[in-house]
């Protein structure tokens, strides 16, 4: 339910709306554009690492991330921090919700039925203890990004900001406008969910992927 | 603290977000809950395995094209560490602690520094969670072998017990995205995590300070080793144990 509050852009005080027309002669121009560009370009592939997995589809990202860094710079003369990692990823999470969400919602159930049950189920039941549970298949990258990808979106985008764009919670929090709470018991619940799927790959392991 | 709470409190363990004190309430539970201490085990592995794989994507050099063509002006141009924090220098309108936390986002991308900042998590998460040593002895000829196949270079271990730093043991950890060798000294009840990774770009180098959320870093490298010395024991001492480190490692060579 949270989940589509913030789907409106409640939750991101940067919210796009009230563009600012950049022109291409002003000397302050110029130097925002070099001041932005300067900040933001080197988080370019960690903006396009979070798009290619929100949005499954390469050119799909592509888009997203151009879009982000356009709006980004509209907004660049709002923005008073923290981060700008976590700024940048606050814009493209709107972007991928909105626009590219609703193209492919029906494929991705971006809200609804994936959340209802986050706290249905106390986590211990999922991960009964088995002897073959203490040692995890190492799988390669390839199908650790598979395992991710097929995650529930609220589930995933939790995992992938931790462990693979390395924020902080409050950083986390600060992205999903949500309270650090809900971090905490997403990313519980992503990883009992990533670890049944990791187990259970093994019994796929030889048919043809 | 019961198993429900504890199944959610164990990820914040694991992803570095408690404090001390929290920190030992979750590893209290842990030890005394088999069935949590599995999940635990269990949830480390996943995360190190992880961390290990190459799992970010490299932006296409079309998109990077096609955003710099976007953007108003100026040519595009290879942002060095340096221009980045002369740009924010250059932000007026930031006040000196935004700026200060800019620069903290900015400067985590820098290689070196995400290299320095692995080797902190790696730091905290040893001492944090039940896991300092894969390997626990105090006799450098069962560390070293126990590395072998585990990393691609085997790590030099010197003995420095004589010299005050008692040598703990060994642990395969990971920083930047690969597994490198940790040797784990105590100076009394303070903890020295010596991390080992092979390849230095740079030529051999003496050791250089660096100060991490109040941890001292010691990075050095020699012998196409680079090596980074970190603890909360002071300055002077942590260059002490790279001195007698040095010494020992040139003159039995690497035992």
């Amino acid at each position: 339910m949270l989940d589509r509050l913030q789907s409106q852009d409640l939750a991101a005080p940067w919210k796009d709306g009230d563009d600012v027309v950049v022109g291409n002669g002003s000397s302050d121009n110029n130097d925002k554009a070099r001041r932005f560009r300067d900040a933001a370009l080197p988080h370019l592939d960690d903006v396009y690492t979070l798009a290619r997995y929100l949005l499954h589809n390469g050119a799909d990202a592509d888009d997203a991330v151009q879009e982000c860094y356009l709006r980004a710079l509209r907004h660049f003369d709002t923005y008073r921090g923290p981060a700008i990692k976590p700024w940048l990823f606050a814009i493209l999470r709107n972007i991928c919700r909105g626009e590219f969400g609703r193209r492919s919602r029906a494929a991705l159930t971006m809200d609804g039925e994936t959340e209802e049950d986050e706290d249905a189920v106390p986590l211990w039941q999922d991960a009964p203890v088995s002897p073959e549970m203490e040692m995890l298949r190492q799988w390669d990258a390839n199908t650790i990004r598979r395992l991710v990808t097929d995650l529930p979106e609220p589930f995933r985008e939790a995992i992938v900001l931790r462990e693979i764009n390395d924020l902080s919670y409050r950083e986390i929090a600060d992205v999903i406008g949500a309270p650090v709470g809900t971090v905490m018991s997403r990313l519980a619940r992503a990883r009992s969910m990533l670890r049944k799927a990791w187990i259970a790959e093994e019994g796929e392991e030889g048919l043809p992927t | 603290m019961t198993c429900a709470e504890a199944e959610i409190v164990l990820h914040a363990l694991l992803d570095g977000e408690l404090d001390a004190g929290h920190a030992h309430d979750v590893e209290a539970h842990v030890g005394n809950c088999p069935r949590c201490a599995t999940q635990l085990r269990a949830y480390r592995e996943m995360q190190h395995a992880m961390l290990a794989a190459p799992l970010r994507f490299t932006a296409p050099t079309s998109l990077r094209r096609r955003i710099e063509r976007a953007l108003p002006s100026a040519p595009p141009r290879v942002a060095s560490r340096r221009s980045m924090l002369k740009g924010f220098a250059m932000g007026t309108a930031l006040s000196a602690a935004i700026a200060a936390s800019l620069v903290i986002g900015v400067i985590r991308t820098d290689q070196d520094q995400r290299v320095l900042g692995d080797v902190f998590s790696a730091h905290v998460r040893s001492l944090q969670a039940d896991h300092l040593t894969d390997v626990q002895t105090s006799d450098q000829h069962t560390v070293k072998p126990w590395f072998n196949g585990k990393v691609d270079v085997a790590p030099p271990v010197v003995d420095l017990t004589a010299q005050g730093f008692t040598l703990i043991g060994g642990r395969l950890d990971y920083i930047d995205g690969r597994a490198v060798a940790s040797i784990v000294y105590r100076r009394r009840a303070h903890m020295i995590n010596l991390f080992v990774i092979p390849g230095a770009a740079s030529a051999d180098h003496g050791a250089k300070l660096e100060t991490m959320q109040g941890f001292n870093i010691q990075r050095w490298s020699a012998q196409g080793l680079e090596f980074f010395a970190i603890s909360d024991i002071n300055a002077e001492e942590l260059n002490e144990f790279v001195e007698k480190f040095e010494a020992g490692f040139h003159s039995t060579g690497a035992t």
